[in-house]
């Protein structure tokens, strides 16, 4: 297969990508929700040859309004556990019939599987790893809004410490959700797939230069988007660029891409802010006492010092304000 | 201090879906097992903020399978455990409550549904998974189903299936669709004392203890912690719990917990006919169950209006199924036509069928279609239509 016959530039700017829209409007996520960004982008750098398989979730329900739909290309929607299955089997087929040569074998489709944390991080664990091992080129695409926010804020293995959501409540027994978030683009490079990265919004340029890098690459690919939810996160609509920013500016989410082995920090942050700014912004973190807080603080700390060891340099700076 | 925080004798307006969260607590459920599904999220929620209160366990799995096997294990730890699904849901557990009945573990699984196959329309009730629910394991398995139709029959059915599950120690099934789940309703909450709460037979003898060995039909429960030895495998089995291969075990094993319901069966089955008192003849006899049997009831004024003499059957139980008392309300009331009216294309009608299979009444079926609940208008015209 012709790996160049659509290699895609390298993004610089907003106006390099094509104006060509594949996320009709008029879908009914919430105000406010970054999914819709996230997805619209995608379908921007993917181009019309792509089939998208997604799992069910936030972006399925709200994107597939009865009886319209805003998908302008080949879309597939499954159960909740198996994006990862039918995109194997997708990539597989489309495999055999260029072989065959029934399909062109230069011609060149993208099979992105789309889905939300727990379709990931839970129920579609095992059809992920199976995809991830036997190396079907596909990219998987993770909006990670850390709960169920489509069957109303339960919390998911994506979920962070202390965060409250309708399965974890806050009380006098329990106090939020009291274990950590699953770091689950670590276990998927641990399946030494070719690309692996984490991307945010609010960093669009990097964003979109993943998704790139993710369908070019030869064999799986997996980008790990954090996606702001002011339902579920408890924040007014317009700030969820400046919640996603802060989250980087803080190091709670770290962007960074392993390529072909190589493990690189994307957005480096010289000067970082402590996490209260990040926490003090939304609802769900509102019952949070300043010890709370700094046992977060801490374990951002060992993240930081993690990434920066791996590295061998100081790429997230020191706490600052 | 656990029975101050249950909810308090009196009357309430609740939903459904609460109902049988609170009933599960007052039964003595401390173990919940969940995982989120459109329409029974807000059981698990309930129960997410309920169980802590009561120094019970809420654990939210990562899928169902996992869900229904945590239930599994809290129960053979000793504890009644409960977990809530939708169809989707019920359809991942059926393996784990095949396990469940090999394994004579007791547990309570809701599964209040939705439209289906697959995603279905998950915001809207139906009656589809009624067949799954009585026969959806692999194997012979035996199960209980309940299937109230009504908030203040979700709270009493639920206490009931959980004293069903711990006296035969099986997974037991409670049925509510949509409308019950998340429609408000009528509760009288009686006096605890008065509620009659069963507790699992436990073994008292640790010498010599044989974990399936019994000559009544359920074996006593080894409680863990008190020096029980205990082998259990979803192998066949035999009295030890080591697995065989022998004709005769195996006949022993499979027939012993298949009659834990057969025998049962008179005990267990329960239903309602509707009007109960001062009709002693009836032209059609309506069969319905759920939430629909609340759109029948209604429906059978405007039927009397036309001058048809109907009545309602409503098996409470679903499974075992009152077949022989469907017969005979058949023949003591001289009815001319039997009417099954579901929420599907037909799954109770089979058994319906196979009920009145000696008897000559005819029947007929009105299929609703799902998601869609009629109005008693609408009920009535189409009753109507199928019998002209």
């Amino acid at each position: 297969m012709s790996q160049s016959a659509t290699s895609r530039p390298v993004y610089r700017s907003p106006f390099d990508l094509p104006r060509e829209e594949y996320l009709a409007p008029g879908h009914s996520l919430c105000a406010g929700c970054v999914a819709g960004m996230i997805v619209r982008h995608l379908l921007k750098v993917a181009g019309p040859n792509t089939i998208v398989v997604t799992a069910t979730g936030c972006v399925e329900v709200s994107t597939t309004l009865y009886p319209y739909t805003s998908w302008r290309i080949p879309w597939i929607h499954v159960a909740f556990e198996n994006a990862a299955s039918v995109a194997s089997g997708i990539e597989a087929a489309i495999k055999v019939l260029q072989r065959k040569g029934v399909i062109d074998p230069n011609k060149r489709i993208n099979v992105i599987a789309l889905a939300g944390d727990g379709g990931t991080y839970d129920i579609g664990f095992q059809a992920l790893s199976g995809l991830l091992e036997r190396g079907h080129k596909v990219l998987y695409v993770l909006y990670d809004n850390e709960a169920y926010m489509n069957t109303g804020i339960q919390r998911s293995g994506g979920t962070p410490l202390f965060a409250w959501t309708t399965t974890t409540p806050v009380g006098k027994v329990w106090k939020g959700k009291w274990q950590q978030k699953k770091p689950i683009a670590e276990i998927v490079a641990a399946h030494r797939i070719p690309y692996v990265a984490t991307a945010n919004p609010a960093y669009f340029i990097d964003m979109v230069n993943k998704f790139r890098k993710g369908l070019e690459v030869d064999g799986p690919a997996f980008i790990h988007v954090i996606q702001p939810c002011p339902t579920g996160w408890r924040f007014d609509p317009r700030y969820s660029i400046k919640v996603a920013k802060l989250a980087t500016e803080t190091a709670m989410w770290i962007n960074w891409e392993i390529e072909n082995g190589e493990f690189r920090v994307t957005v480096p942050v010289p000067k970082r802010k402590h996490v209260k700014h990040y926490l003090r912004m939304q609802g769900r973190f509102r019952h949070l006492t300043d010890k709370e807080i700094e046992e977060i603080q801490r374990f951002i700390d060992r993240e930081v010092e993690y990434i920066n060891k791996r590295l061998g340099k100081e790429v997230i700076g020191p706490l600052v304000e | 201090m656990e029975r101050e925080k249950l909810l308090k004798p009196g009357t309430y307006f609740m939903t459904g879906n609460t109902a049988v969260a609170e009933a599960a607590l007052i039964a003595g459920c401390r173990f919940f097992a969940g995982y989120p599904i459109t329409p029974s999220s807000d059981l698990m929620e309930h129960m997410a903020r309920r169980l802590p209160q009561v120094g019970g366990i809420f654990i939210q799995g990562e899928d169902e399978v996992a869900a229904i096997n945590m239930v599994l294990g809290a129960s053979a730890a000793g504890l009644k455990a409960m977990t809530a699904t939708s169809g989707p849901g019920l359809s991942l557990m059926e393996e784990a409550l095949g396990l469940g009945f090999m394994l004579e573990l007791p547990a309570v699984v809701v599964d209040v549904q939705r439209v289906g196959p697959a995603t279905g329309i998950p915001t809207l009730g139906a009656q589809g998974d009624v067949m799954q629910a009585i026969w959806g394991s692999h194997g012979d398995r035996e199960v209980v189903v309940y299937a109230p139709s009504n908030v203040q029959e979700a709270f009493d059915l639920t206490i009931d299936a959980f004293n069903t599950a711990e006296e035969l120690r099986l997974p037991v099934i409670i049925l509510l669709d949509e409308l019950i789940g998340h429609g408000y309703g009528r509760l009288r909450v009686p006096n605890l004392d008065e509620i009659r709460i069963v507790d699992r037979k436990k073994a008292d003898i640790v010498e010599g203890y044989m974990p399936f060995k019994t000559h009544v039909l359920v074996p006593p429960f080894a409680e863990p912690g008190k020096g029980f030895r205990l082998h259990m495998t979803g192998l066949v089995h035999d009295e030890r719990g080591y697995p065989v291969i022998d004709r005769d075990a195996t006949e022993r094993l499979l027939t012993r917990l298949l009659l834990k319901v057969r025998a049962n069966r008179d005990r267990l089955v329960s239903y309602e006919v509707y009007p109960c008192d001062g009709i002693d003849k009836a032209e059609v006899m309506i069969v319905a169950y759920g939430s629909i049997a609340n759109i029948v009831k209604c429906a059978l004024k405007r039927l009397k209006a036309h001058g048809i003499k109907a009545i309602l059957f409503r098996p409470k139980v679903l499974w075992p199924m009152p077949d022989v008392e469907l017969c005979k309300s058949v023949e003591s009331y001289g009815v001319e036509n039997v009417l099954v009216v579901e929420m599907n294309y037909g799954q109770y009608l089979y058994l319906v069928r196979a009920a009145l299979l000696h008897c000559p009444t005819p029947y007929r079926f009105v299929s609703i279609t799902p998601g869609f609940y009629p109005s008693p208008k609408e009920l009535s015209e189409r009753i109507l239509r199928v019998l002209s």
